[in-house]
């Protein structure tokens, strides 16, 4: 009998005591407790601060100045975009750094070279404060955003939903056309040595949230 | 109709012929360093833990959310395993099964092999370390390097983890400064040669030793949290990004997946991935959580295994009670709340699962046959923390409970045993408990205020515990002579 075959088995004859059918239980009801928008995007720009990210709120206008004040306070001289992001925010990356296109840093370790990555978002989340990529072409392969030591992410209002169960709702895969997902709650942390926590060991030190306010009344 | 257990799981190499929990915890109860590190680090973790908890108000729901998906989940295992398997080939994943940690050692080093390659990096995963990978691969001359902080603290040091989220947890900063500077240069870039006791530091020399491995590395090996059936889905929760390195650059990634860690659902994730952080690390979030489906073009591994590994699940799976233990998240929350724990730590629990949740699981998964095994039940005070705590409900100290009964039903008759029989022959007659309340008060006045420290055949009862000194008089007497009563 094939190793399948064989724990498929085992596993029948472990569970032969039960009599329901898959799928017959009713996901458990949990409670959603309702949220003024306004609330919601101030807590997301909270919780994301509290991972000590860096979290800029601006108008549509001003996305370019903070994107490349972003770069500038950094000291990032190189930074690598996707190839679909905004082409305004790309000329905002040129006002402050040299940019290269996803497409030019094709190895891990050209990669490893680039001091920052500019990045749009799939997704905020404002009662834990995360980002979620799904490294559309306005994010980029996976790499990109995990490599560099900088991360300047541009979230737009609309984009962000108030809890978790919102988000994976909206984030389920498409058969045949999944995305790999990665969901970043501030940068990279931690606390092993004796529970202290460090900010910053292999994905990037700085994380900087630039929360763009593009909510008008009728464009949720 | 019953149900037909699985085979257990071998007591792995490592693990072999461990003395009972009590005996093993004896020297980490006199490292009085230890045991205040010890208590320090649960407790900071177990303050932050409640403090993100509170931030909940649907918190209860949630646990019996996630305790529903988890029993969905078990109760169907057969059909959502099928269903896995077919949406992980859909993707593009080859699944692998495995039957014991033998045949799933054997699968990794194949494909490691097939790929011509002596190193893989490897991200935290207790699978991989339940069937002892890392020691399987270097018999075969296969580097595996541990990427995790703690991990590579623990291999840096030729130690053993003695907690499930925080590994080097009985490490301290010092000690890993001298470990780090003994052992880096051995096996790739060296420590700075200013490195001093500082966390960031510290950190920092991780981080330069480990960025030239996955650099170059062209297989990862993994667990998974999660693994979703109706997707075909997996996903892993990290906080340092080292899992993101392992999952992203290599182009071959292995990920070593216990059959219970499937959920039926994508929609699942939603309680699982509140729940999880909030009890494990007390954050609302934890800084990474990557999924992936399969193979993605163009982005990440074009190669994707997945080794669905039974080792003892199955067994566990058939005891109707017992089951509910293969809900468990891995989070270690009910380690941070044990008293037990919190002074013994993790290594006398004679596995890689320590704790509440280890002293229920390793006895389901490997038998009540070995010394640690039977003592592993014995190993709480059963004051109920664990289940308050548990995000998928496990009744852990209803579940120690049967298990001692187990234990006891299966060591036939004992010194124990046989003067529990004698104490219900006298307590079950009013008569004979008189003439043994007279001997025992006659015994009391003997005694005096001494105490009784061991008693003859009750070694595992006087051990641990001084016999009260019997009273000169009991109530019953006292009841006589002052109502001039005779006893009956």
């Amino acid at each position: 009998m094939s190793a399948r075959d064989d724990i498929l088995a085992r596993v029948r004859g472990a569970t032969a005591d039960v009599t329901t059918s898959p799928g017959e239980r009713r996901p458990a009801p949990v409670p959603d407790a309702p949220a003024e928008r306004a609330a919601t995007l101030s807590l997301f720009a909270e919780t994301v601060a509290d991972y000590r990210a860096q979290v800029v709120r601006v108008g549509p206008d001003a996305v370019a100045d903070a994107v490349a004040g972003a770069l500038r306070e950094h000291g990032c001289t190189t930074a690598v975009v996707p190839s679909g992001l905004d082409p305004a925010w790309v000329r905002a990356v040129a006002a402050a750094a040299e940019v290269l296109a996803e497409t030019e840093v094709t190895s891990d370790a050209a990669l490893d070279a680039v001091d920052a990555v500019v990045t749009a978002a799939a997704l905020g989340v404002a009662t834990t404060g995360t980002v979620v990529l799904d490294h559309g072409p306005d994010q980029g392969r996976r790499a990109l955003t995990l490599v560099p030591d900088t991360h300047v992410c541009v979230v737009r209002s609309r984009q962000v939903v108030h809890d978790v169960p919102e988000a994976v709702a909206r984030l389920r895969p498409q058969p045949g056309r999944a995305r790999p997902l990665t969901w970043v709650s501030g940068p990279s942390a931690t606390s092993d040595i004796e529970l202290e926590r460090v900010e910053g060991v292999h994905g990037p030190r700085t994380l900087v949230v630039v929360l763009v306010d593009d909510e008008t009344e009728a464009g949720r | 109709m019953t149900t037909t257990p699985g085979p257990v799981q071998d007591t792995s190499a490592v693990f072999v012929g461990m003395p009972s929990f009590p005996v093993a915890a004896r020297s980490a109860l006199e490292n009085t360093q230890q045991r205040r590190a010890l208590r320090q680090a649960t407790h900071t973790i177990r303050d932050k833990r409640a403090s993100v908890v509170a931030e909940v108000p649907e918190w209860e729901a949630l646990r019996v959310a996630g305790a529903a998906a988890k029993d969905e989940a078990l109760a169907h295992l057969g059909d959502y395993l099928e269903q896995l398997e077919t949406t992980l080939v859909a993707n593009g994943a080859t699944v692998h099964w495995a039957r014991d940690a033998a045949e799933a050692n054997r699968i990794v080093l194949d494909i490691v092999r097939a790929k011509g390659v002596d190193e893989v990096v490897k991200v935290k995963s207790m699978a991989t370390q339940e069937i002892e990978l890392n020691e399987a691969l270097e018999a075969a001359g296969v580097n595996a390097w541990e990427t995790d902080l703690a991990e590579l603290i623990v291999q840096l040091g030729h130690d053993r983890p003695s907690h499930i989220l925080v590994p080097a947890i009985h490490r301290g900063r010092g000690e890993i400064r001298d470990i780090f500077r003994r052992e880096m240069a051995a096996v790739g870039r060296p420590a700075p040669e200013d490195l001093t006791d500082d966390p960031a530091g510290l950190a920092e020399a991780a981080r330069l030793h480990l960025r030239e491995k996955f650099l170059r590395a062209k297989v990862a090996v993994s667990g998974a949290n999660f693994a979703v059936a109706d997707t075909g889905t997996l996903v892993v929760v990290e906080s340092e990004g080292n899992g993101r390195m392992c999952l992203t650059l290599p182009e071959t990634l292995v990920s070593v997946v216990g059959i219970e860690k499937v959920l039926p659902s994508w929609d699942d994730l939603a309680p699982m991935l509140q729940l999880l952080p909030r009890s494990s690390t007390g954050e609302r979030m934890n800084p990474y959580t990557s999924m992936w489906s399969g193979v993605h073009d163009g982005d990440g591994p074009s190669e994707v295994h997945v080794v669905l590994l039974d080792n003892g699940r199955t067994h566990v799976l058939a005891d109707r009670l017992g089951r509910q233990a293969l809900r468990c998240i891995r989070c270690s929350a009910c380690l941070n709340v044990c008293p037990v724990y919190e002074r013994t730590g993790g290594h006398a629990y004679g596995s890689v699962y320590p704790g509440p949740i280890g002293a229920v699981l390793n006895p389901q998964l490997r038998g009540t046959t070995s010394d640690v095994d039977k003592s592993l039940p014995y190993a709480s005070s059963l004051c109920g923390a664990c289940f308050d705590v548990c995000p998928v409900r496990i009744d852990i100290p209803e579940l120690l409970v049967e298990l001692r009964g187990r234990v006891v039903d299966q060591e036939g008759r004992t010194a124990e045993s046989t003067a529990m029989a004698a104490a219900a022959w006298v307590l079950s007659d009013p008569k004979r408990l008189a003439r043994a309340q007279r001997a025992a008060t006659a015994a009391g006045r003997l005694l005096g205020d001494r105490t009784v420290r061991a008693v003859p055949g009750l070694g595992a009862w006087s051990d641990a515990r001084d016999v009260p000194t019997p009273p000169t008089e009991t109530f019953r007497q006292w009841w006589a002579r002052e109502r001039g009563e005779e006893p009956r």
